[in-house]
C-alpha cells in the first residue's frame, strides 16, 4: 500500500480527503504558529482590554502568518482537488449504477469477539453531492479569512482551527459508519467552541462559545444514546449494512422500542427520534436554537463556516443519511408518517416560521442571517419529514452556497464599516477607538469620551448607501439575498425551494394532513424570508449613509479586499447556477435546456436509497410553482415598498416598529426564550451546583469524610505515641535504667579495701564448706575408693 | 603422747586468731602480724602431721622449711611496701588505701 | 586416755604461749606490745616443734622468725611511729570478722579435725611411731636430686628477688 494505490483506486481515495486539512491543523499548531511577545497596549494586539494592561501578550509574527496561511490553503486545496476527483469518479460510474455500487473501504478497527467493528469510508451519490459543496465552500472561506483576519494577532491559530473544522466535516462526510460520523460531529462541536470564542478577551464571546457547546452537547448525549441503542439492536453501525439492507430495517421497524414500546413506538422510531434530537441541537432547531444567534460573536468566516458550509449542514446531512431508518415501517408518500418523520415535519416547519418572524425584527446584520439560517434548516427538516428526500438534499447544497456568500458579504460590510469608522474619527473626533476588528467590548466604559453611545459597526441602522462605496459587495449580497428569497427562475434558491413545495403540495393534494401543514407554514416562512431579505438589503445598501462611518465605508484596495471579494464572486456565480442541476424536466423553457430527459440531480441522488424507498418524481403541477412565485415576489415587493422606495434616513425609526407595536418588542427579544431558559435551566442549575454540590456534597460530605479520616489517623497516631512512651520507651529505657541502678548499687561492694575483700573470701569459703558438709562431702565421698 | 588432734586444735585456733587479726586490724603492720600467725599455724599443722603420720618421709619438714622462706620474703616485701606507703601518705591505716575502686 | 606427764604439761604451756600470744597480737593497741606478743607466740611454736621431734625446725623458727622477721617488724613499727597510739584498734568490719573467724574455727574443729582425727575419728592415730627421721635426713632431702633440691634452689632465687624488691620499694627516691 503506497500513495499511488490510494490515488489510483477510487475506493481508497476518499481516505485521503480529510487528511489535507487535518494535517494542516497539526502542522500549523505544532510548527508554524509562532508568536512574539508584545505589551498588551501595543497597537498590533488591537483593541484595549483593561484586564491585560501591563502584561505581555503573544502576537503572531508575519512569517508565521504567511506560513500558516499557506499551509492551510494547501491543505484545503488538496482536499478540494481530491474531492473533485472522487466526484468525477462517481459521476463516471453513471447515474443508476452508482448507488447500487459504491466506493467503499473499511479496516477492522476493533475486534469484538468473533466479528470485528469496522471503520471506513463510503462514497455514494449523497456523498458525491456533499463533496461538491463542502470542500468548495470551505476553500472559499479559507481564502476569505486571509483578508478578513489580516490584522488579527492570532491569525495562525485561526487557520489551524478552521483547518481542523474542515477536516472534521470532511471526515463526517466520507464516513461509512455512525461512530466515525459522530467523531467528526463532536470535533466540529469543539472547533465551534474554540472559534466562536476566538476573541476570548470579550466576555460576550466566550459566553456564547460556552452556550453553543453546552446546548449542542445536550443534544449530542441523546444522539449517542440513539447510536448505542442502534448498535445494541443490530450489532453494527455501518450505513450500508443498516440503511441499504431491507431485513435490518424491517427488523428495527417491527421490534418494539425499549422505552415507550408500549405506546407502539418501534425501535427504529425511537432511534430515529434520538438521532433527530441530535440534529435539533446541532442545526439549531426549536427548542435548541438559542445558541446560533449568539454564535455570531465569532469572526465572520466562522459564522460562514458553521452556519453554511459545515456544522449545521452536518446536522441536516446526518438526518438525510439516516432517512431510511426514519422511514422504516411507514409510507410517507402515502401519507403514513412514522413518528420520527412526524417529529421532523412539525419541528422543522414550526422552526421555519418561528425564526423567520424573529429575523424580521433584528437590526444586527449578522443576526438576521443567523435566524435566516435557522429558518432555512427548518425548511430542510420539514422537507425530510414529509419524505421529500431529494428536495431536502438539494436545498442543503444550494443553501450552503448562498448562505456562505451572504455571511461573507456581511463580513465585508462590517469590515468596510469599521474602516469607515476609523476614517471618520481621523477626520472628525479625537477618539481612542481601535477597530481593526470587532474585538473591543462595545460596552467598554473606559472608552466613554464625548459620545453618548459606543459605535456598533454591525447595526444596520448605522449603515445605508453602501452600494455606492462597496459595489462588488452590494451586487454579490444582492444575488445571495435574492437566492435566499427564492427569486423565481434565476436563482438556485428558487429551484430547491420550489421542489420542497412541490413535494409538499403533492401530499396536500392527496389530502395528507402533515403535508398540508408543511406546505402552508413553509410558504408563509418563504414569504417572510423574502421580506426580511429585502429589508436587510434596503437598510444596508440603499438610500443615503446614515452615519459618518457609513459615508466612508469601503474595503480599500490591496490583498485584503481582493481575498475578501474573490470568494464572494465565485459563490455568487454558484448561487445562480448551482440550481440548474435540479430543474424538473416538465418545466417550460428551463426544463428543456437543463433537464431534457430527467432531473439530473434527482436521478443521481435517488439511488442512494434502496429501490423500495426511492421516491417518485412528483408530477409537474402549476400550483406549487405559482405559490413559489407569489410568496417570493410578494415578499420582495413588500420589502421594496417599505425599505427601498423611501429608504430610511438617519435617526428615522424602523416603520415596522410602529406597524407591529408591542409585537415588535417580543420579536426583537426573540420571544424571550433566552430569558426563559436562563430562569428555568441555568439559574436552578447554578443554584444546585453552588448550594448542593459545592456546599453540601463537597464541603460537608466529602470534606467531612476526609476530615474524619484525618481525625482518625491523628487519634491512631496519639495511641501509638502512648504505646511508644509506655511500652517501648518504658521497656526499652526501663531495662537499661534498671541495670544501671542495680550496677550503681552493686558496685559499692568494690570499696578498694583489701580487708573487706578478704572478709568476703572468708565468708565465701565458709559457705562452700557448709554446703559441702550439708551435701555430705558430695563428690569427694563417692570418689574415695 | 599428746594426741594429734590437740595439735591440730591449737593450729586451728591460731589460724583463726590470725584471720581475725588480718580482717579486723586497722594498722597494716598488725595485719602483717596476723599473716605471720596464720603461716605459723600452717607450719604447726604440717609438722604435726609429719610426726604422727609419716615420720620417715621428710616432705613435712621440707615443706615447712620452704614456708619459712616464703614467710620471710613476704614479710620483707610487705614491710617495704608499708614503709613506702607511709612515706607518701603519712598513714598506715589499711582502710584508707582504697583508690583501686570504681 | 590423756596422761598427765611432762610432755603433756610442756604441750599445754606451749599452747598457752601460742594462743595467748596470738590473742595479744590481735587485741593490743600498742604495736610494740603486739610485736612482743608475736614473739611470745613464735616461741611457743618453736616449743611445739621441739615436742614434735623437729629440733632443726625449732632452731630455724627462732632464728628466722624471731630473729629476723619480728625484728624487721619492730623496725617497721618504729619507722611508722606516729600512728601507733591514738587510734582505734579495729576497723569497721571487726564484728563480722569475729563472727567469720569464730565460724571458721568451729567449722574446722567440728567438721574436719574431730571427725577425721578425733578420738573416734575416721583416721584416728592409735600408735605413734618412735622411729623418726632426723636432721641429717632433712639435709639429704633438701639436696637430693630426686627430692627437694629444685624447690630449694627456687626458694633461694625467691629470697634474692624479694630482697632486691624490698630494697627497691623501700628506698628513698632521690
Amino acid at each position: 500500500m503506497n500513495l499511488n494505490d490510494f490515488l489510483s483506486d477510487p475506493n481508497l481515495l476518499p481516505w485521503l480527503i480529510p487528511v489535507g486539512p487535518l494535517l494542516a491543523f497539526f502542522i500549523i499548531t505544532l510548527a508554524t504558529n509562532r508568536a512574539k511577545l508584545l505589551p498588551a497596549t501595543s497597537e498590533e494586539y488591537g483593541g484595549h482590554h483593561p484586564d491585560y494592561d501591563g502584561m505581555l501578550v503573544p502576537v503572531v509574527t508575519t512569517r508565521s502568518r504567511v506560513l500558516s496561511i499557506t499551509v492551510g490553503l494547501v491543505g484545503i486545496g488538496i482536499a478540494w482537488i481530491l474531492s473533485l476527483v472522487t466526484v468525477f469518479n462517481g459521476l463516471g460510474v453513471g447515474a443508476g449504477k452508482f448507488g447500487k455500487t459504491v466506493f467503499e473501504n473499511s479496516i477492522a478497527w476493533m475486534a469484538t469477539g468473533a466479528t470485528s467493528f469496522n471503520m471506513g469510508v463510503l462514497v455514494d451519490p449523497l456523498t458525491v453531492a456533499m463533496l461538491v459543496m463542502v470542500p468548495l465552500a470551505c476553500a472559499m472561506i479559507f481564502i476569505y479569512s486571509v483578508g478578513y483576519m489580516a490584522h488579527d494577532p492570532r491569525q495562525s491559530r485561526f487557520f489551524a482551527l478552521i483547518a481542523l473544522f474542515a477536516g472534521a466535516m470532511l471526515t463526517l462526510v466520507v464516513a461509512d459508519n455512525l461512530l466515525l460520523m459522530f467523531v467528526g460531529w463532536e470535533v466540529m462541536g469543539l472547533c465551534s467552541y474554540m472559534l466562536i470564542g476566538f476573541w476570548f478577551e470579550k466576555k460576550s464571546a466566550y459566553e456564547a462559545a460556552i452556550k453553543a457547546f453546552i446546548t449542542t452537547r445536550v443534544a449530542d448525549v441523546i444522539m449517542l444514546l440513539g447510536i448505542a441503542y442502534l448498535y445494541a439492536e443490530t450489532g453494527t453501525l455501518s450505513f450500508r449494512e443498516i440503511l441499504y439492507n431491507e431485513e435490518v430495517l424491517h427488523h428495527l421497524a417491527t421490534t418494539p422500542a425499549l422505552l415507550l414500546g408500549g405506546l407502539g413506538l418501534s425501535a427504529s422510531a425511537l432511534i430515529g427520534i434520538f438521532l433527530i434530537i441530535g440534529t435539533i441541537g446541532k442545526s439549531a432547531q426549536f427548542p435548541l436554537h438559542v445558541w446560533l444567534p449568539d454564535a455570531m460573536e465569532g469572526p465572520t468566516p466562522v459564522s460562514a463556516m458553521i452556519h453554511a458550509a459545515a456544522m449545521v449542514s452536518a446536522g441536516i446531512y446526518a438526518i438525510i443519511r439516516m432517512y431510511p431508518l426514519f422511514e422504516a415501517g411507514g409510507h410517507p408518500h402515502e401519507g403514513d408518517l412514522t413518528s420520527p418523520l412526524m417529529l421532523m415535519a412539525l419541528v422543522g416547519s414550526f422552526t421555519a416560521i418561528f425564526s423567520a418572524t424573529i429575523a424580521v425584527a433584528q437590526n444586527d446584520v449578522k443576526r438576521v442571517l443567523a435566524y435566516s439560517t435557522i429558518s432555512q434548516l427548518g425548511f430542510m427538516m420539514a422537507a425530510l419529514g414529509i419524505g421529500a428526500y431529494i428536495a431536502a438534499a438539494f436545498h442543503l447544497i444550494t443553501h450552503a452556497f448562498f448562505k456562505a456568500l451572504l455571511f461573507m458579504a456581511s463580513g465585508a460590510v462590517i469590515h468596510g464599516m469599521e474602516h469607515g469608522e476609523h476614517h471618520a474619527h481621523e477626520h472628525g473626533h479625537t477618539h481612542g477607538h481601535d477597530e481593526h476588528h470587532a474585538a473591543h467590548d462595545a460596552r467598554d466604559e473606559t472608552h466613554h469620551h464625548e459620545e453618548h453611545h459606543t459605535f456598533d459597526p454591525q447595526d444596520m441602522m448605522n449603515m445605508g448607501g453602501l452600494r455606492k462605496t462597496m459595489p462588488v459587495t452590494f451586487y454579490t449580497f444582492l444575488i445571495g439575498g435574492l437566492s435566499l428569497a427564492g427569486f423565481p427562475l434565476l436563482t438556485a434558491g428558487f429551484w430547491s425551494k420550489d421542489e420542497i413545495l412541490a413535494d409538499a403540495y403533492l401530499g396536500l393534494s392527496k389530502g395528507f394532513g402533515p403535508h398540508a401543514l408543511v406546505f402552508v407554514l413553509l410558504a408563509l416562512a418563504a414569504f417572510l424570508t423574502a421580506f426580511y431579505t429585502m429589508r436587510q438589503l434596503g437598510l444596508t445598501f440603499m438610500g443615503e449613509p446614515r452615519t459618518p462611518a457609513a459615508e466612508h465605508a469601503n474595503l480599500g484596495r490591496g490583498i485584503v479586499s481582493f481575498t475578501m471579494t474573490l470568494p464572494l464572486i465565485i459563490l455568487a456565480f454558484l448561487a445562480i447556477f448551482a440550481g440548474f442541476v435540479g430543474v424538473p424536466p416538465e418545466f417550460p423553457v428551463f426544463g428543456a435546456i437543463f433537464s431534457p430527459e430527467t432531473n439530473p440531480f434527482f436521478e443521481f441522488v435517488k439511488y442512494t436509497l434502496l429501490p423500495a424507498m426511492q421516491p417518485e418524481k412528483p408530477p409537474f403541477n402549476w400550483l406549487p410553482v405559482l405559490t413559489s412565485f407569489v410568496v417570493a415576489l410578494g415578499g420582495l415587493g413588500l420589502g421594496y415598498l417599505v425599505y427601498w422606495r423611501k429608504p430610511l434616513k438617519a435617526g428615522q425609526p424602523d416603520p415596522l416598529v410602529a406597524f407591529l407595536g408591542p409585537v415588535h418588542t417580543v420579536l426583537k427579544n426573540k420571544y424571550y426564550f433566552d430569558e426563559l431558559y436562563a430562569a428555568v435551566f441555568v439559574k436552578p442549575l447554578r443554584w444546585f451546583s453552588e448550594v448542593v454540590v459545592v456546599g453540601f456534597l463537597d464541603r460537608n460530605i466529602i470534606d467531612g469524610f476526609l476530615h474524619l479520616i484525618g481525625r482518625v489517623a491523628t487519634w491512631i497516631g496519639e495511641l501509638f505515641k502512648l504505646l511508644n512512651t509506655w511500652l517501648i520507651d518504658g521497656v526499652g529505657d526501663g531495662i537499661p535504667e534498671l541495670v544501671a541502678v542495680f550496677g550503681a548499687w552493686f558496685r559499692r561492694i568494690q570499696t578498694g579495701r583489701v580487708q573487706q575483700y578478704l572478709l568476703l573470701i572468708a565468708i565465701a569459703a565458709i559457705l562452700i564448706a557448709l554446703i559441702f558438709a550439708a551435701t555430705a562431702g558430695g563428690v569427694l565421698v563417692q570418689a574415695a575408693p | 603422747m599428746v594426741p594429734l588432734w590437740a595439735y591440730l586444735l591449737v593450729a586451728a585456733g591460731l589460724f583463726c586468731l590470725g584471720a581475725y587479726g588480718v580482717l579486723s586490724r586497722r594498722n597494716a603492720i598488725a595485719v602483717l602480724m596476723g599473716i605471720e600467725l596464720m603461716l605459723n599455724a600452717v607450719n604447726i599443722n604440717l609438722v604435726a602431721f609429719w610426726r604422727y603420720l609419716s615420720p620417715l618421709n621428710m616432705a613435712g619438714q621440707a615443706f615447712t622449711a620452704f614456708i619459712f622462706v616464703i614467710a620471710a620474703a613476704e614479710a620483707a616485701v610487705g614491710l617495704a611496701i608499708i614503709i613506702s606507703v607511709y612515706r607518701s601518705r603519712q598513714s598506715v591505716i589499711v582502710e584508707d588505701v582504697d583508690i583501686m575502686k570504681w | 586416755m590423756i596422761e598427765l606427764n611432762v610432755q603433756t604439761i610442756a604441750f599445754l604451756i606451749c599452747a598457752l604461749f601460742i594462743l595467748g600470744g596470738g590473742l595479744g597480737v590481735v587485741t593490743t593497741r600498742n604495736l610494740i606490745h603486739a610485736t612482743l606478743y608475736l614473739i611470745l607466740s613464735l616461741f611457743g611454736v618453736a616449743g611445739f616443734f621441739v615436742l614434735l621431734s623437729a629440733p632443726f625446725l625449732a632452731a630455724v623458727q627462732v632464728l628466722v622468725y624471731i630473729g629476723a622477721i619480728a625484728i624487721l617488724i619492730i623496725f617497721a613499727v618504729m619507722l611508722t611511729r606516729s600512728m601507733t597510739q591514738l587510734r582505734q584498734v579495729y576497723n569497721h568490719q571487726w564484728t563480722a570478722s569475729a563472727v567469720v573467724s569464730g565460724l571458721l574455727f568451729a567449722l574446722l574443729v567440728v567438721g574436719v579435725i574431730l571427725p577425721v582425727w578425733g578420738i573416734n575419728g575416721a583416721q584416728a592415730v592409735e600408735t605413734v611411731s618412735e622411729v623418726v627421721a632426723d636432721t641429717v635426713d632433712l639435709g639429704k632431702a633438701l639436696v637430693d636430686r630426686n627430692q627437694y633440691v629444685l624447690p630449694f634452689e627456687v626458694a633461694s632465687l625467691l629470697l634474692t628477688a624479694a630482697m632486691i624488691g624490698a630494697i627497691v620499694i623501700a628506698r628513698d627516691d632521690e
